[in-house]
């Protein structure tokens, strides 16, 4: 039997398909608890590849034999060193084709809606990650929200559209993983737009992303409307897309909220938190679209893959929504949060420009889950 | 700094995982128990890994120092010395030592375990000298000086201690159980 490479992509289309798939990680114990590959119908098998030194026979009753099987590792050596083990034993299977390192990189690109003027909306899932970013295109320009740091994905993206990129706009300062929205200004000539209260210690110039100043792309004016919602930090702002799409950024998500604590002031923005998802959010209309800035589990994604749900639709089933009692909102949003994301500092000062790691540096620092909200 | 002293040195550097650890496997094979063996290596994740297939394998982590991109690991290869009987009579526990030392007692301390154990932790004044070593250098000390013998379980400091009494020294304790479970003071050369 031979083995054969399996991509990111080919792997992503399995989880928005909702197949089966049976995934041997080999990584060690604590790096697969801390993060893996999910899909609602995938099942998993961890023994680190340090076990299997000596052969496999000792897992061979733990695989199912009528099941596509994945082995997995870090970069994909010893994915295939196990694999080729498996193979002899007469198993067909596959490896992750550049391992978790490939996994967190993979964007996949999925179209959530239509503009009223024939422009397109699309979400770009970071699947391994549950990043979210956006770009929209309108009669030739295009605007990208939130991109990370894999920027050819958008220009190549913004080409094969024929559309040029206007403006890059970041919600707020990310903690989790490193913006891309600079490096594709700057490669392209577009207005890089920040919150200018997230943006005090950048070293860079930037555009003030203001409430009140709306931009626009396409001839027919596609408004993108910057709305002022502090909480996950003091400058997060939201849009309104062509009145019909409102992106969240880090502070509503499908099944979650923001977290408040990752620029260590977790205590005093709880109140503009709640500011934020109980009044500004509750005078929008239902009728938006939600399209945030993350999501956390496999079952946030829609059939075709994308991540999104009404206002309304989230205001009655958001747990994060419904907390009546102020006093228990702040401990739900400031006791027992998660672990926070891998090297947040770190990230932030990137993103603010004090400190340029190279790029197997930046790999290293955004391993992981992305960890920004509280359920 | 000075060079840890190990018994073995296994380069892997270049090498992509699971190449280190096929390495250091091939090594600790070939490696006498309880001696320390050195792992060059530039894979970021040999790290982790290595720590968690010691774990696995029942070998001592020593520690890691990072060395520009190289990163070195150092590892005891298990001993099975838990099994053995503890036979010299005079003992202290963890808590009656550190008592003293927080006393600021001046007290003889021996460190019995290898150097690179010593390295990334031993509590702050002890003085190394590996078992191996210990009837070339017993000669450092005065035969009636009070002797706290120390290593990581109790069992090399048993054999140390019992060393010591038959060449004629007079207060010798061992120091029960050791570095495993130390919660005192601890220093690190690195």
């Amino acid at each position: 039997m031979s083995i054969t490479a399996m991509t990111s992509k080919e792997v992503t289309l399995k989880i928005f398909n909702r197949e089966k798939l049976f995934i041997l990680d080999v990584r060690n114990e604590g790096d697969f608890q801390d993060w893996k590959i999910e899909g609602e119908n995938f099942t998993h098998l961890n023994v680190p590849y340090f076990d299997l030194l000596d052969g496999v026979e000792g897992i061979l009753d733990q695989i199912p034999g009528d099941e596509e099987i994945l082995v997995v590792c870090a970069k994909e050596g010893s994915s295939i060193f196990v694999a080729e083990m498996l193979s002899e034993k007469g198993l067909n299977v596959s490896y992750l084709q550049g391992g978790m390192k490939t996994w967190s990189e993979h964007l996949e690109p999925v179209k959530v809606g239509d503009l009223q003027d024939g422009g397109e909306i699309y979400q770009f899932v970071r699947i391994g990650k549950g990043c979210l970013s956006y770009m929209a295109i309108s009669n030739g320009e295009a605007a990208i929200i939130d991109s990370t740091r894999m920027t050819e994905v958008y220009t190549d993206f913004a080409k094969k559209m024929g559309a040029t990129i206007k403006h890059v706009f970041d919600t707020h300062l990310h903690a989790d993983h490193i913006s891309g929205g600079r490096t594709i200004a700057e490669q392209t000539g577009a207005t890089y737009w920040l919150p200018p209260k997230d943006a005090e210690e950048v070293t860079f110039s930037y555009s003030r992303l203001e409430e009140g100043n709306d931009v626009w792309i396409g001839h027919t004016k596609i408004a993108i409307q910057p709305v002022y919602s502090p909480g996950h930090t003091i400058g997060s702002t939201s849009f309104v897309i062509d009145d019909r799409y409102l992106l969240t950024g880090d502070i509503l998500f499908i099944d979650s909220i923001g977290r408040p604590d990752l620029a260590g002031k977790a205590e005093d923005w709880v109140v503009d938190l709640r500011e934020t998802l109980y009044k500004r959010y509750q005078e929008l209309s239902d009728e938006l679209i939600v399209l945030p800035a993350h999501f956390m589990i496999v079952e946030e994604l829609n059939e075709n893959g994308s991540v999104s749900e009404k206002l309304g639709a989230l205001y009655a089933r958001n747990h994060g929504l419904n907390i009546e009692n102020e006093a228990d909102f702040r401990k739900a949003v400031t006791e027992n949060l998660p672990p926070q994301p891998n090297a947040y500092e770190e990230i932030r000062e990137t993103n603010m420009g004090k400190i340029n790691p190279d790029i197997e540096k930046q790999r290293e620092m955004e391993i992981g889950p992305n960890r920004c909200a509280v359920r | 700094m000075e060079p840890i002293k190990t018994n073995m040195l296994v380069d892997a550097k270049g090498l992509a995982c699971p190449m280190p650890i096929v390495r250091t496997k091939k090594a600790m094979n070939e490696l006498e128990p309880g001696k320390v063996i050195e792992v060059h290596a530039t894979d970021k994740g040999s790290r982790a890994d290595i720590q968690a297939w010691a774990k696995s394998s029942g070998h001592q982590y020593l520690g890691t120092i990072e060395e520009g991109e190289v990163l070195k690991h150092y590892l005891r290869k298990s001993s099975g010395e838990e099994k053995e009987e503890i036979k010299h009579p005079h003992v202290i526990d963890n808590e009656e030592l550190t008592k003293k030392i927080n006393n600021q007692e001046n007290i003889l301390l021996l460190d019995v375990r290898e150097a690179a154990e010593y390295a990334f932790n031993h509590i702050p004044g002890a003085k190394s000298i590996p078992l191996g070593e210990l009837d070339e250098k017993m000669a450092e000390f005065e035969k009636s000086e009070t002797i706290y013998v120390v290593c990581r379980t109790g069992n090399r400091s048993d054999l140390a201690a019992q060393k010591l009494t038959s060449n004629g020294f007079e207060n010798v304790i061992n120091v029960m159980p050791g570095m495993s479970n130390w919660s005192g003071p601890v220093d690190s050369n690195k």
